[in-house]
């Protein structure tokens, strides 16, 4: 299978204000067409980074090393115009929270067709009439009197919808989904992650799926990367997560999960010593799909060359 | 829609009715007797001072001269002055040409240089937006009697560049005239607008929606006319309106200083020789002025914002 997206010993520095903090030590991972990648990890693990660092949204005084290759070309190397068209044509984007990411004064179809509008100077009938059918695609119903609404007077599961409607409506390769079930209660979560999961397999898109929901990126994804402290430490295929984990943070977070089955009075906690080990045993890659590599835990040096937005 | 209009005209309408109390009420215990800039110097008989306070009603009871007043303005009859003995209309209708041009030009200056250097400021690389942020510093701690002295010292009097009083004759030549006070008025409030819209429109651009709006690729020119100006247009609007309700106070100094013949330099000559009819009238004229902007304000806002059509119950 040729991959989509390779990404390969990725670091990116970002400056704190005090000091460079490495936020991505060394991360290689490859999404094919119709394969939906899943990002787990702790907040701060770099999982958010790794993503942002694809689209080129890191701010402009990141710094790093590493390549990242879409469909062969050097993302990295874009410049202004043709990044905007790989933004525009090629990625789409999904946030956590779909009330911060949808512009609150304008209707709906507003949003949804301004991709079309834009950047494919698409007529407004046309486009709404293609938003009218995306919709409907991503089950909203009344889509036409949706479209007419403002972004307050939809739930946040239906406007989740009409933000993933949005980031297809340009056609996409590669799907990136940060976090986009987080802020949503349960049942929407399941029908949001369906509708992705419809989407990556009809559209034959590469997904990014980031979450701290263990059960979901179990379900939901093909492959699964554990993050920790900016390094990729486990790559392994969905079903083998329960089970055939064998690095010992994956252990650890699978561990620290409150189970249905039996009582626990007190979650297993993460130590000092643990911390340690997480950092020391090595990175381990299951010959999953895709014959994706995990990064080696070595600290190659940041050189000078840009690695995020410019 | 027309509903929340009404509702708010109505506020308005209750707002004018308390202040013209409160400047009725003010004029009235005010220390002083109007009759006595009206005699001057001359000797006049007990009955001719009775006839004359019987004609300028300064005998009735507080709240009767108050309701026959209201009742004269609703009726479209300001009062006479008594140093002018003229009607107070006829001494309004001249001078409000030319501090409403005073004003109008005013206006234009701050939305045009204000909220465009505040654009400029905001979205331009650090070096040039921090040299506008520390001109605007100055500018804001500058009272407009202060720049008026200093401009006219500078440009009318130093340079020539500028006359240094009156209002001219013809448009052109009135624009030209009115430079010099427009900046003495725009100097302070104009800094302001420019350091609100900058503040608004950062704060705007730092949001999410904005990242969003990059992510997928839009032009920049979409990015910042439809994200970041769009949305910050409502504190923009809000803080011109205010600003504009300040300009109509502040012109009162600055026509004072540039002799212009307007409806300020009318208040301040007629609050020494105790012209009550006038100062009543103007600043009834004036609070009029103030209340129909932040009606106005108030439906621009709605008229942009849909939240804040939500917020107030109203259906688009």
């Amino acid at each position: 299978m040729t991959e989509l997206l390779e990404v390969e010993d990725l670091v990116v520095e970002l400056f704190d204000g005090a000091e460079w903090v490495r936020a991505l030590d060394g991360v290689s991972f490859t999404v094919a067409p119709g394969e939906i990648v899943g990002f787990i990890g702790e907040s701060g693990s770099g999982k958010s980074t790794a993503v942002n660092a694809v689209a080129r949204l890191l701010p402009a005084s990141a710094r790093g090393s590493g390549s990242i290759r879409f469909d062969g070309r050097d993302v990295l190397a874009f410049r202004q115009r043709e990044l905007a068209r790989f933004r525009s044509e090629e990625l789409g984007m999904v946030f956590q929270d779909p009330r911060a990411s949808v512009n609150p004064v304008t209707t709906v179809g507003e949003y949804v067709t301004e991709g079309l509008r834009k950047t494919k100077r698409m007529p407004r009938a046309a486009a709404y009439a293609r938003a009218e059918q995306l919709l409907g695609e991503v089950g909203i119903a009344e889509p036409a009197q949706r479209l007419a609404e403002y972004p307050h007077q939809l739930s946040g599961g239906m406007l989740q919808r009409a933000v993933i409607a949005a980031a297809l409506s340009t056609d996409p390769r590669l799907m990136l989904a940060d976090e986009a079930t987080t802020a949503l209660d349960v049942t929407r979560q399941a029908e949001i992650a369906a509708i992705l999961r419809a989407a990556t397999r009809e559209r034959g898109l590469g997904t990014i799926f980031i979450t701290h929901d263990l059960e979901l990126a179990g379900a939901l994804c093909d492959r699964i990367c554990v993050m920790y402290r900016g390094r990729i430490v486990e790559q392994l295929p969905a079903e083998e997560l329960h089970g055939g984990a064998r690095h010992p943070y994956t252990l650890a977070l699978l561990r620290s999960r409150p189970s249905i089955e039996e009582r626990m009075p007190r979650l297993p906690t993460i130590t000092a010593a643990d911390r340690e080990a997480f950092l020391t045993a090595p990175a381990v890659a299951a010959g999953g799909v895709g014959g994706a590599s995990a990064s080696e835990a070595s600290t190659s040096e940041a050189s000078a060359s840009e690695g995020g937005a410019r | 829609m027309p509903r929340f209009i009404a509702i708010r005209v109505l506020e308005g309408l209750a707002t004018l009715l308390v202040s013209s109390f409160l400047i009725f009420g003010a004029l009235y215990l005010a220390p002083g007797d109007p009759l006595s800039y009206l005699i001057g110097n001359r000797t006049l008989s007990d009955e001719a001072i009775a006839a004359l306070r019987e004609q300028y009603h300064l005998d009735d009871p507080f709240l009767v001269r108050w309701v026959a007043w209201l009742g004269d303005v609703l009726s479209g009859d300001l009062g006479r002055s008594i140093t002018y003995r003229d009607d107070v209309l006829s001494l309004l209708g001249p001078r409000l040409a030319t501090t409403t041009l005073l004003i109008a030009y005013a206006l234009v200056v701050i939305v045009v240089i204000g909220v465009g250097l505040g654009i400029v400021a905001a979205l331009s690389r650090r070096a040039l937006s921090d040299v506008i942020l520390a001109g605007t510093s100055i500018g804001v701690a500058i009272p407009s009697f202060v720049a008026a002295s200093t401009l006219i010292s500078v440009f009318a009097v130093g340079l020539g560049w500028f006359p240094a009083f009156g209002p001219g004759d013809g448009f052109f030549d009135r624009l030209y005239h009115l430079t010099l006070p427009v900046i003495a008025l725009t100097l302070a409030s104009g800094s302001y607008v420019i350091r609100v819209t900058r503040a608004a429109l950062r704060e705007e651009a730092a949001r999410d929606q904005v990242k969003a709006a990059v992510a997928r690729g839009l032009p920049r020119g979409t990015i910042i006319g439809r994200h970041i100006l769009r949305n910050g247009l409502t504190p923009v609007a809000t803080v011109v309106g205010l600003t504009l309700t300040s300009l109509i106070v502040g012109s009162v100094v600055v026509e004072r200083a540039f002799a212009l013949d307007g409806i300020g330099a009318l208040l301040t000559e007629a609050v020494a020789k105790k012209d009550f009819g006038v100062v009543q009238a103007i600043c009834l004229l004036l609070i009029t002025a103030v209340v129909i902007v932040v009606l106005i304000v108030d439906v621009i806002q709605v008229v942009i914002d849909p939240r804040v059509r939500e917020r107030q119950g109203i259906a688009a």
